[in-house]
């Protein structure tokens, strides 16, 4: 436990010690800060035209700012989570770092947990910089906390899922750029595997759309806490984390 | 401390070493020496943990490194062919960092790397980013990192390489200093540094043993058989001539062989070889004096390690082809 956090802290500082994570954030926050501003504008506009309406109750702002905010987010992090990840293993490779790290009393399993906790960590802080924007919601507004919480819960969950997969796309390569071009494929794929279900409705086409993380993420941007998406999102980073063991294991036959 | 019994490690259809077998006692210095692309980093690599071997078997302080690998990799310091750093940290915080990782406890912590700066003269560049240093500082904190826990096994991959001769000369010394606390293998392909640093030597070549592992000297001594001089002559007046001198030389008791050599500003340049056992510098000063001719140079040739290791690898090959 102690090598995990060794390697967790040491990965987390490496995350700014560079200009790549303070780019990764600020590139978020404007995304996200677009998107609020949009979402926001078309709210307070829909409820002004409500209101003339004549319509007594008003507008859910749930459903109307932070679930489609919240579903543009997901997205989003398809493009940053190639960014967090690509460093993880391949520049370890290129510099020789790995070097130290095999040969270090320290299991495999510990240098993948603290590595993808770190990335993780980051994410969660990249999550946590767009959440001041929804700081004027409460200060303007009266939304309901708990499926805000929820829902970033969700983002947290995807993000762990993929950022587990871009760990090990790292540990196949020595080349950041093709660490992160692959983990984007990836993502990509997990991303529009959802859109299959909008022409076909056979069973092969529900399972494929089971496999997509946003098919998951649906329920928890509604605030909905379900526990097969839990589930979901547990196992695929278990899967991701299990796959980056092997491969790391693997260097040492193929070296 | 080491021990390594028919080790073979193949990159699918090549050989990169095969079937070696060696020991290394507690406290040695051995040189592990080979052209590059011999099999030396492979089997380091072996010996700690980084890769499997095909067949055959290592032991480090009892612990086999296929079996018991985190037991091995704690009494082990490796220090590979380029240092592993993190350019992004500063001195200190890497050699923490990677003490942390070689399990030291937190108390031990700040002393030990203040002791390891201290040890490796990086003292007052503690405070300073990896990627600021020079090359041969870079192998220092490299060397730093390798010894921090304090391990009974020292591994160096080529420990010397890049460095300006200043540096070769302090990293020697501080290797030579850390003998006796552990014990080290130290690869090279430079013969002299094995000659000034290790005590005992392992040749490799094309993935094999060259010679049997054997201390420098005793090496040295049995392949040198006996002792070889070189003499210089410088003649007056054309005396002596190049055959006559020879001729003279050859008479010395004791002596085996007189083969001339290119001699410079016209001195006569011979390279005596003795019979095994006999030292014949006295002599062969006497006999020239004696005849009125002017010594002007009388050396006795080391046999360098650089020749040792030539023949060796030429009769491995010409046994190879027989």
């Amino acid at each position: 436990m102690r090598n995990v956090f060794t390697l967790y802290r040491k990965e987390l500082k490496s995350y700014f010690a560079s200009w790549v994570g303070y780019a990764i954030i600020a590139f978020f926050a404007v995304v996200f800060g677009y998107f609020f501003y949009v979402a926001t504008a078309i709210f307070v506009n829909q409820s002004f035209q409500s209101q003339m309406m004549g319509r007594g109750f008003p507008m859910d702002m749930h459903e109307w700012v932070i679930r489609p905010l919240m579903m543009n987010v997901s997205v989003i992090g398809l493009f940053v989570i190639p960014m967090i990840t690509m460093r993880l293993f391949a520049e370890e490779k290129r510099s020789g770092t790995i070097e130290l790290l095999l040969t270090s009393p320290v299991r495999d399993v510990e240098i993948v947990l603290g590595k993808w906790l770190a990335a993780t960590t980051f994410y969660a802080g990249v999550l946590a910089v767009s959440a001041l924007n929804l700081i004027f919601l409460f200060i303007y507004g009266n939304p309901d906390w708990k499926p805000i919480l929820v829902a970033y819960l969700g983002l947290l969950l995807q993000g762990a899922c993929l950022l587990a997969f871009g760990a090990f796309i790292s540990s196949l390569t020595r080349n950041q750029i093709i660490a992160a071009g692959g983990t984007f494929a990836v993502c990509l794929l997990l991303w529009v595997f959802e859109w299959v279900t909008a022409y076909e409705t056979s069973s092969w086409a529900r399972v494929i759309s089971y496999l997509s993380v946003l098919t998951h993420f649906e329920p928890f941007a509604k605030g909905v806490l379900d526990s097969k998406d839990v589930i979901y999102y547990l196992s695929t980073i278990f899967l991701g984390l299990f796959l980056t063991v092997r491969s790391l294991e693997s260097l040492r036959w193929r070296a | 401390m080491i021990k390594v019994e028919g080790l073979t490690k193949r990159y699918g259809r090549i050989v990169a070493v095969d079937d070696i077998s060696f020991e290394v006692q507690k406290g040695q210095i051995v040189g592990f020496l080979g052209p590059n692309g011999a099999g030396k980093t492979t089997t380091m690599r072996v010996l700690t943990c980084f890769l499997p071997p095909t067949s055959g078997r290592a032991r480090v302080a009892g612990f086999d490194v296929f079996e018991q690998p985190l037991e091995v990799k704690r009494r082990i310091g490796y220090l590979p062919e380029s240092p592993p750093l993190y350019p992004e940290m500063e001195v200190t915080e890497y050699l923490s960092f990677v003490g942390r990782l070689k399990g030291i406890p937190k108390r031990d912590l700040k002393r030990r790397v203040e002791e390891v700066c201290d040890r490796c003269a990086i003292g007052e560049y503690r405070d300073k980013l990896i990627s600021k240093l020079s090359r041969g500082y870079r192998q220092r904190v490299g060397l730093a990192q390798a010894i921090i826990h304090n391990p009974d096994v020292l591994i160096l991959d080529e420990p010397t390489a890049g460095l300006d001769p200043k540096q070769i000369i302090e990293t020697r010394e501080l290797i030579k200093n850390l003998a006796g606390e552990h014990t080290i293998i130290l690869s090279t392909h430079i013969l002299s540094e094995v000659e000034q640093t290790c005590q005992h030597v392992i040749i490799i070549n094309k993935g094999k043993l060259a010679a049997p592992p054997d201390s420098v000297e005793n090496l040295t001594r049995r392949l040198r058989g006996a002792e070889s001089v070189a003499v210089e002559i410088e003649p007056r007046d054309g005396v002596p001539d190049a055959a006559s001198a020879q001729r003279r030389l050859e008479q010395v008791a004791g002596v085996s062989r007189v083969l001339p050599r290119d001699g410079r500003d016209g001195r006569l340049l011979f390279e005596v070889e003795s019979l095994q056992g006999r030292q014949v510098r006295a002599e062969l000063a006497r006999a020239v004096v004696e005849a009125g001719w002017n010594l002007t140079e009388l050396r006795p040739v080391a046999l360098s390690l650089e020749k040792i290791f030539l023949e060796l690898t030429a009769s491995e090959q010409a046994g190879g082809a027989r």
